[in-house]
């Protein structure tokens, strides 16, 4: 005879439901590589992501071939998840980009707590391809898609007090889990990061508050749900992870100014002709390529930007 | 110990050694060096240098701790691993990283701390490698060879401070190095002390003979 009985384990308790998930799109995104043309695989054979859609703004897309998908989403610097490029890919999955909200403060008249999905939809995305360059001399080509911060910035009508922008990111340790305490993480930064710009920094067009890349929402390593992106400045400059924009007076005391005042500053503007103390800054290397190529003043938008800083030493500023 | 013992010791270290290499020969034939291949291969060189060229020095420390000395036949192999790695590293550096271009090498020498160190430390690696034979040995006696040898002590502490130097805030690495390294000389030291103290006290005691 035979007796069936329910298992005394069920199966969702074995494995984790999220993990099973991630099976599945892991599969699938093996059964895409698959099928996609061989030609296609670099760019194309991105993303199992929720899909994001955007008009590509030619107005500010570099001519330089953007840097492949799996580069970009697999080499990062995340503090908040680990030290090493590839941590933040690894650990992305303690994120959860939802619920999340922002509250945008300070200085301004209408002061709000914007839940994510209310703040992606203010205003039209756009797709935008830009450089990245890094402060430790590799750099990309990014597509991303979001809306110029000043769009932002002129709806909450910031009050004549507002000098500076600061942008601070997630502290939640069981999400970050670098932010946790431990002898192992002493030597790191402050949390939470803080990062901020002065007020016409922040409304320069090209800084975009961004919500996606190549076509789909954030990937949890490259500062989900919601990040700024600054192309002038190293890649550090750009916050990841947003839950508070804040319009103040003062100057913003900024996590790597606060960890190495002498080594990184306020302004922190790619320039090929101030070295970091301890390295050169005159050439880079372009991810996906050999041979190190000439950093650009500005990261190549000098024609937009210099004039923010007209009459600046930018050796003083760094 | 056997003859056949040590061969099978000495086989051990150099697949031990060799493995790294052989781990980055696979990844780079499997397109698996991750999104910026020339840093990793750089920083992966570099680590090995270092863990190689502090297990030749932890050669004697476990003798003077545990009294036991098999492991100093190990020696003069993992001093050659160690210098090995250390020019592969710099090998890349030349070739992969800068693709020849002196100026900006020298440049870099001259003016970041690190790269001078570095530079110097694989410098000195040099004398050492080109005497390791037991002819030189030989050639050169037995205290100068051990005076021109104690140079690896300056080497791996160049070593470790053109790690520390490079290193970002947040990156525990090269303190363990250099904890490693402190831990590894201070034995040394002590023993120094210690052997110093029993000379003198002899010294002491041959002066006067009848106390």
């Amino acid at each position: 005879m035979l007796i069936q009985r329910a298992p005394d384990i069920r199966s969702s308790e074995i494995t984790d439901v999220q993990v099973y998930l991630n099976r599945r799109s892991f599969l699938l995104g093996l059964a895409a590589m698959a099928l996609a043309p061989p030609g296609l695989s670099t760019a194309m054979a991105a993303p199992s992501g929720q899909p994001l859609h955007a008009q590509r703004n030619a107005a500010f897309a570099v001519e330089d071939p953007p840097t492949k998908f799996k580069s970009v989403t697999t080499y990062n610097n995340f503090y908040e998840f680990s030290v090493d490029k590839e941590g933040p890919s690894r650990l992305a999955h303690m994120l959860k980009p939802r619920p999340w909200t922002v509250a945008v403060e300070g200085h301004i008249k209408h002061p709000k707590v914007y839940d994510i999905d209310e703040l992606i939809q203010l205003f039209p995305l756009e797709e935008r391809v830009y450089r990245l360059r890094c402060v430790e001399g590799w750099s990309m080509v990014i597509p991303w898609i979001g809306y110029p911060l000043a769009s932002l910035v002129k709806r909450v009508e910031p009050t004549g007090q507002a000098k500076f922008v600061e942008f601070t990111t997630l502290f939640d340790p069981e999400q970050f889990p670098a932010q946790q305490k431990s002898i192992f993480n002493l030597a790191g930064l402050d949390w939470p990061y803080v990062e901020g710009l002065r007020l016409d920094e922040a409304l320069h067009p090209l800084t975009l508050l961004t919500f996606g890349l190549y076509g789909q929402v954030l990937p949890n390593q490259n500062g989900a749900p919601v990040r700024i992106v600054v192309p002038w400045k190293y890649g550090f400059k750009s916050g990841k992870s947003i839950v508070r924009i804040r319009f103040v007076s003062d100057q913003p005391k900024t996590a790597w100014e606060t960890a190495a005042p002498h080594e990184y500053g306020f302004y922190s503007n790619v320039n090929p002709n101030v070295d970091h103390p301890r390295w050169s800054q005159a050439t880079e290397r372009r991810i996906g390529e050999f041979r190190r190529r000439p950093t650009l003043v500005f990261n190549g938008y000098a024609d937009q930007v210099a004039s923010l800083y007209a009459g600046m030493d930018l050796k003083k500023n760094y | 110990m056997s003859r056949r013992l040590r061969i099978a010791l000495k086989a051990a270290v150099w697949a031990v050694c060799l493995l790294p290499l052989g781990v980055l020969v696979y990844q780079f034939q499997s397109d698996d060096l991750g999104a910026n291949p020339i840093d990793y291969i750089t920083r992966t060189l570099g680590d090995w240098t270092l863990r190689i060229l502090l297990a030749s020095l932890a050669l004697t420390p476990i003798r003077l701790l545990f009294n036991i000395s098999w492991q100093m036949h190990l020696r003069r192999l993992l001093g050659l691993f160690a210098c090995f790695y250390a020019w592969l590293h710099f090998a890349v550096w030349i070739v992969l990283d800068h693709f020849f271009d002196w100026g900006e090498m020298l440049d870099d020498i001259l003016k970041r701390p690190y790269i001078t160190v570095g530079v110097i430390a694989v410098a000195l690696l040099v004398p050492l490698a080109a005497t390791s034979t037991a002819r030189a040995v030989k050639r050169l006696g037995g205290a100068n060879w051990r005076r021109l040898h104690r140079l690896v002590y300056v080497i791996s502490v160049l070593g470790v401070l053109h790690y520390l130097w490079l290193a970002k805030k947040g990156v525990n690495g090269p303190f363990i190095y250099a904890g490693i390294l402190g831990v590894l000389l201070s034995i040394r030291w002590l023993d120094w002390c210690r052997r110093l103290v029993r000379r003198r006290q002899a010294r002491l005691a041959r002066s006067i003979p009848f106390a």
